[in-house]
């Protein structure tokens, strides 16, 4: 290792790694986002009150029942075999996927099981209260969802989601398997031309690193733009005369 | 009299445990009744079957004519003609002050955000809390929330207002504020039904008060009559507790 060899490195290389980890980024966030989507709404159904023995809540019933199995399935497997098995899964059928979509719909998939449960426990732990106020000004349930819970709820996960894009930008790397042309898939390619291993790792763990970083700073920012000032504008006289 | 609320043979059970057993009572228009009793003979309950945040086991309870037990009753239009005020305040902890009186009469009774807001100010200048309009409610103290919850109740412009203890969760400094907002209110002429253990505050503004015990109603009559010389022996040893 030195540094003349991975400045040499970089200097062939450059193009070929910042490619690698724009889709890194690409495939991480498109992930968090969907998979936080898919979360939301399957922690949503779980919380739908049944009222006894009607047709809707035996259907609910069902759907909550299978939504359960995805998430168990996909919690309990590692994301380099779901990868496998999705992507060749697929291509068994003779529908060969794009490499990059079959890539976010694993990560998606992958997210969305753990932020189900993050969104269960979100709106679990709102306390009944904010429920029971909505439904004494006449809200229904899903007013009282939309206006008054999930907004909370989402403001409370917003921590477990940037945790999630993190993981997601690491976690891409396993991608490299179903030839997705994210980072590690483009630093392994280049360390087998110039058998300098170490040092073209080094590069692309220090990228990993800025954008890790950079992203945990984003985030910090984006909750305190979310939460407002800390002190409120107190209305003087002249205001509000 | 004309009869707002009217509750007949009310029976209300959590499992087998029957919190409140054939009640029979009834508020009419403009009259402040004060609801007393100790703690679990089912004040809270009664106070939310009346807005359905609980449902009767049995009885029914007849508003403006119409029973609201029926099937086919529209629990959302009845829960806005009741504004209810919490022990616990329940703000709506994503919005702001204005937005908390605001999104009710926006979304449930589909007024327009013009109409809704000066509503909504209206009500928070008479409790005092039109200047912090921008406000979070973690920015608040219990006075001042449990102010704003009443001015929240208000803005959806309710025929009827609950109150269930809306003192006993606040600093003793901050009782004073919310009961003078009360006082208000009743002077007023607005139709209250108020649980409360404020006895002096009970006696001063209520037309009525209803002493209830394990889940029935054992005495009901003027302030004078109750408070001062109250018939059944059970409501004398409430009032011996609690007044000493
Ligand atoms: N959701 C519930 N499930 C089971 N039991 C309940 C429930 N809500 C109330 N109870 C029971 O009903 C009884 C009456 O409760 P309630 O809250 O109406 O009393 P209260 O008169 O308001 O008392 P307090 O002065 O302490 O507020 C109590 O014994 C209580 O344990
Ligand atoms: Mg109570």
């Amino acid at each position: 290792m030195s540094l003349e060899s991975i400045l040499s490195i970089l200097e062939q290389n450059w193009p070929n790694y910042l490619k690698g980890a724009y889709i890194t980024l690409l495939i991480a966030i498109f992930s968090t986002i969907i998979g936080a989507l898919i979360g939301l709404f399957i922690g949503v159904m779980h919380t739908i009150p049944l009222r006894k023995k009607s047709f809707k809540s035996f259907l609910l019933k069902i759907v909550n029942f299978i939504l359960s199995v995805y998430v168990e399935i996909f919690r309990g497997t590692p994301m380099i075999v779901q990868a496998m098995v999705v992507f060749y899964g697929i291509a068994a059928y003779g529908f060969v996927m794009d490499r990059f979509l079959a890539a976010i719909l694993v990560v998606s998939l992958n997210t969305g099981a753990y932020m189900a449960e993050y969104v269960r426990g979100g709106i679990v732990s709102i306390e009944k209260g904010q429920y029971e106020a909505a439904e004494a000004i006449g809200m229904n349930h899903f007013q009282t969802m939309v206006h008054i819970i999930l907004p909370q709820v989402i403001r409370n996960i917003l921590p477990a989601t940037g945790n999630q894009l993190i993981m997601n930008i690491k976690d891409s790397a396993v991608l490299s398997v179903i030839s997705v042309t994210e980072l590690f898939f483009v630093t392994k390619t280049i360390a087998s031309i110039n058998y300098k291993t170490a040092d073209s790792y080094l590069i692309a763990c220090v990228m990993y690193l800025i954008m890790t970083l950079t992203a945990s700073q984003l985030l910090r920012l984006f909750e305190k733009k979310l939460d407002g000032p800390k002190d409120y504008n107190f209305q003087s006289d002249k205001k509000s005369a | 009299m004309e009869k707002v609320i009217d509750i007949r043979h009310l029976n209300k059970s959590f499992g087998n445990h029957e919190v409140l057993r054939d009640v029979n009572f009834s508020v009419a228009k403009g009259e402040v009744v004060c609801l007393i009793g100790s703690s679990g003979s089912g004040k809270s309950t009664l106070l939310r079957c009346i807005n359905l945040l609980e449902t009767p086991t049995g009885g029914e309870i007849i508003y403006n004519g119409e029973n609201i037990l029926d099937k086919d009753h529209d629990v959302s239009k009845h829960r806005t003609h009741l504004g209810m005020v919490f022990q616990s305040f329940n703000l709506f902890n994503n919005h702001n002050v204005l937005k908390n009186c605001v999104v009710g009469q926006q979304k449930v009774l589909k007024r327009s955000k013009q109409e809704a807001e000066k509503n909504a100010l209206k009500f928070l200048e008479i409790v005092g809390m039109d200047k912090y309009i921008n406000a979070k409610p973690s920015q608040l103290s219990g006075g001042q929330k449990q102010r704003v919850a009443i001015a929240r109740a208000l803005s959806m412009d309710p025929d009827v207002m609950l109150f269930d203890e809306p003192t006993s969760a606040l600093d003793p400094e901050m009782v004073g504020e919310v009961l003078k907002v009360m006082r208000r209110l009743a002077d007023e002429g607005n139709t209250m039904l108020i649980v409360t253990h404020e006895m002096e505050f009970a006696k001063e503004v209520a037309d009525r008060i209803v002493f209830m015990d394990k889940g029935v109603i054992v005495e009901e009559g003027p302030p004078s009559q109750v408070l001062v010389n109250p018939v059944h022996d059970r409501t004398k040893e409430f009032l011996k507790r609690t007044l000493k």
